[in-house]
């Protein structure tokens, strides 16, 4: 396959001003960089508590150049609904209305509403932004943390215990049109998949990985990097999944060590050979249940 | 156009006729029939609105404010556990301005689990930002409804209608009808001046800190301040228009009247009904009903009450540790008042969830007050009925 330069790729138009918010090296204000590219200027965007409430600005400003509405934690689904309701209501079919969401606002306190638009089939697009943690409060753990990891709430001689939870299965369960994981990291299948959701009626989900070098305790200048590492070491495969059905893998996951990613991540620090192997362990056996669903679709 | 219809009913009706152009609603008894009706008359055509059916009442609220923001007439209707439920999201329609109209079914708050009507779960929500107005009756129901569209959207507040479970809710009573024509002449197509829009981008509710956010509150106190005028012009188009108008408060057979009753609700019409038979037996007694609980409407209520020397308060509602919430809001209203002008105020705690507030119940209050010679207010409300 001939490789096309990403700049040709990458719309030049820009949605997310300079100046924003964000932490240095902040996965999140990546993503919507990138996502809103590819979206374009009809789009309206929902933003349920999350870092991206700070990164978009106080009032009077907003660090994007598109409609904003900030809204309660567990509502990012609920007030899309209610967009794309009122702009179907004035006769607007064409704009785009997005829920961008973390993890705190998906996996856990906004699963509800979620849940209820996805099986209404709201003609919205979900956008979630995994930190793996709720980082804007300062790092305490979601349902969205994994296994081993370092966080305020699961400190010391205690971390995460639990896997984390597998929301994209969870949206699929839902049978929506589309369903995906992405992240910055590799740009063109991102690119893809946003524009792909796009074009698709319904709801439309997609998960971000999006590292945080604050809350990850890592270096600002290895996001991407990170980001690359979790999807060749199968932590975060890149998917599709159409109408619950359909799974797809979009890019190829080596199946790397997973020890590396782990030993760059100050929140994974006290682990010990054994704990990794128990991480491994889990990662190969989640990988193997995904192969299945992808060979049996 | 007259119809006999029940009080969730005169609500659908009410929500039909402003043209809302989205709904979201999730059920609970007994508010249930409004979305009922409103699910038939946007699946038969006779209302174009958007119905989301939301997986809670927090939802529902959510889409309505989503709805809102983007500029459209936006409705919900709930009760009791349903509205707690909302509470966060009243804050948000509220501070956010957002011209968003519900329909409350008054219903007691569990536990135990109970279906009838007290006041408890509206009067919780009493600073959330949002307009209440309590109804008698059916009529009254639709036309409010309407009217609130109205008052939402002048002073871009959200309005919450209020109705006694059962009583109203599922009570059927003749209802004149208003045409179409006549309400699309009296409440013209919402157009927000500020709303979410691709052509001209502006974000809402942003991170506010300390140095503008007292600035944001002031000036939604100043959109309250100006309520009671803007219903009371909204109300008097709306008598030009239909004949029928409703008032803030609304005073009844007061003139020399030694002894008022204070209401709200359908316990008005009951009492009505006592007032009018003491009256024939010569006894100095009127009724004041209070419609507009937020804002309250203290110079009517003044205005109303000075120089009246005794007020007997009627609480279908309590506010544990405290008293009956009409009647602790009087008494601040009339405070300063000349000691000469101002009533007495006593207060009575009745019909907690959903028990009967019969004519007889009614005026064992009137009497007790009526008989106690003491000068000043009592501080402890007396609750009627309570068995030992």
């Amino acid at each position: 396959m001939t490789q096309i330069p990403l700049k040709e790729i990458m719309p030049h138009e820009e949605f997310l001003e300079s100046g924003h918010l964000a932490c240095p090296g902040c996965g999140a204000s990546l993503s919507m960089r990138m996502v809103l590219k590819a979206l374009g200027e009809k789009t309206v965007v929902a933003l349920p508590a999350c870092c991206w409430s700070i990164i978009a600005g106080p009032y009077p400003q907003s660090s994007l150049k598109l409609p904003l509405y900030h809204s309660a934690f567990e509502t990012g689904a609920s007030v899309a609904s209610g967009i794309k309701a009122a702009l179907l209501a004035r006769g607007d079919t064409e704009t785009t209305v997005v829920a961008w969401a973390g993890d705190g606002g998906t996996f856990d306190i906004g699963l509800q509403a979620l849940s209820g638009a996805a099986e209404r089939n709201e003609d919205i697009l979900y956008v979630c932004y995994d930190n793996e943690a709720y980082m804007n409060t300062g790092i305490q753990r979601s349902s969205a943390t994994p296994l081993g990891a370092w966080t305020t709430t699961t400190p010391g001689a205690h971390p995460e215990a639990r896997p984390k939870k597998d929301i994209l299965a969870i949206l699929a369960a839902h049978r929506i049109p589309y369903a995906a994981s992405a992240t910055p990291a590799y740009p063109e299948d991102l690119l893809a998949k946003v524009r792909k959701a796009k074009a698709t009626k319904g709801t439309r989900f997609l998960h971000l990985l999006a590292p945080c070098p604050p809350g990850w305790k890592t270096a600002d200048d290895e996001t991407i990097e990170l980001a690359r590492m979790a999807v060749r070491a199968r932590i975060f495969p890149l998917l599709e999944i159409e109408n619950g059905e359909t799974w797809r893998i979009t890019v190829d996951s080596p199946g790397d060590p997973i020890g590396p990613y782990l030993a760059k991540q100050g929140r994974f620090r006290h682990l010990k050979n054994e704990d990794i192997g128990a991480i491994q362990a889990q990662v190969d056996s989640r990988w193997k249940a995904l192969q299945r669903r992808v060979a049996g679709s | 156009m007259k119809k006999v219809i029940v009080g969730n009913h005169a609500v659908s009706w009410g929500v039909a006729l402003a043209r809302t152009e989205v709904i979201a609603a999730y059920p609970i008894t007994p508010q249930t029939q409004i979305v009922e009706e409103l699910a038939e008359m946007c699946d038969d055509g006779r209302l174009a609105a958007r119905f989301v059916k939301v997986e809670s009442e927090h939802s529902a609220m959510a889409a309505c404010i989503g709805a809102s923001a983007t500029g459209v007439r936006a409705f919900t209707a709930t009760s009791s556990q349903g509205l707690l439920l909302m509470h966060e999201l009243l804050h948000w329609a509220g501070l956010g301005r957002l011209p968003i109209v519900m329909a409350d079914v008054n219903r007691a708050v569990a536990p135990g689990w109970n279906i009838w009507t007290d006041q408890n779960d509206t009067l919780a929500q009493r600073d959330t930002g949002w307009v209440q107005l309590y109804c008698e009756n059916n009529q009254e129901v639709l036309d409010t409804t309407i009217q609130a569209f109205a008052l939402a959207e002048k002073l871009s507040l959200p309005v919450m209608i209020v109705l006694d479970a059962f009583f109203l809710s599922h009570t059927s009573e003749p209802v004149d009808i208003p045409s179409p024509a006549d309400v699309d002449a009296f409440l013209p197509p919402r157009n927000a001046a500020l709303k979410l829009d691709t052509s001209d981008p502006h974000a809402f509710g942003a991170l506010t800190t300390p140095a503008v956010y007292m600035e944001m509150r002031k000036r939604q106190q100043e959109a309250f301040d100006q309520v009671p005028e803007a219903y009371r012009l909204i109300d008097a188009d709306w008598d030009r228009r239909f004949g029928r108008s409703w008032g803030a408060i609304e005073s009844y057979r007061t003139e020399d009247a030694d002894t008022v009753l204070v209401t709200s609700g359908t316990i008005t019409s009951t009492s009505r009904y006592v007032i009018n038979e003491r009256r024939e037996r010569g006894e100095k007694v009127g009724l004041v009903k209070i419609k507009m609980f937020r804002p309250f409407p203290t110079e009517p209520l003044r205005r109303a009450l000075a120089g009246i020397p005794k007020v007997a308060v009627l609480d279908r509602n309590i506010s544990p540790g405290h008293g009956g919430i009409f009647a602790e809001e009087l008494r601040s209203a009339l405070y300063d008042l000349p000691s000469s002008r101002r009533p007495r105020v006593d207060g009575y705690i009745l019909g907690l969830g959903g028990r009967d507030v019969t004519p007889d119940v009614i005026g064992e209050c009137l009497d007790a007050t009526r008989g106690n010679q003491s000068s000043s207010s009592s501080r402890e409300d007396l609750w009627v009925g309570v068995k030992p």
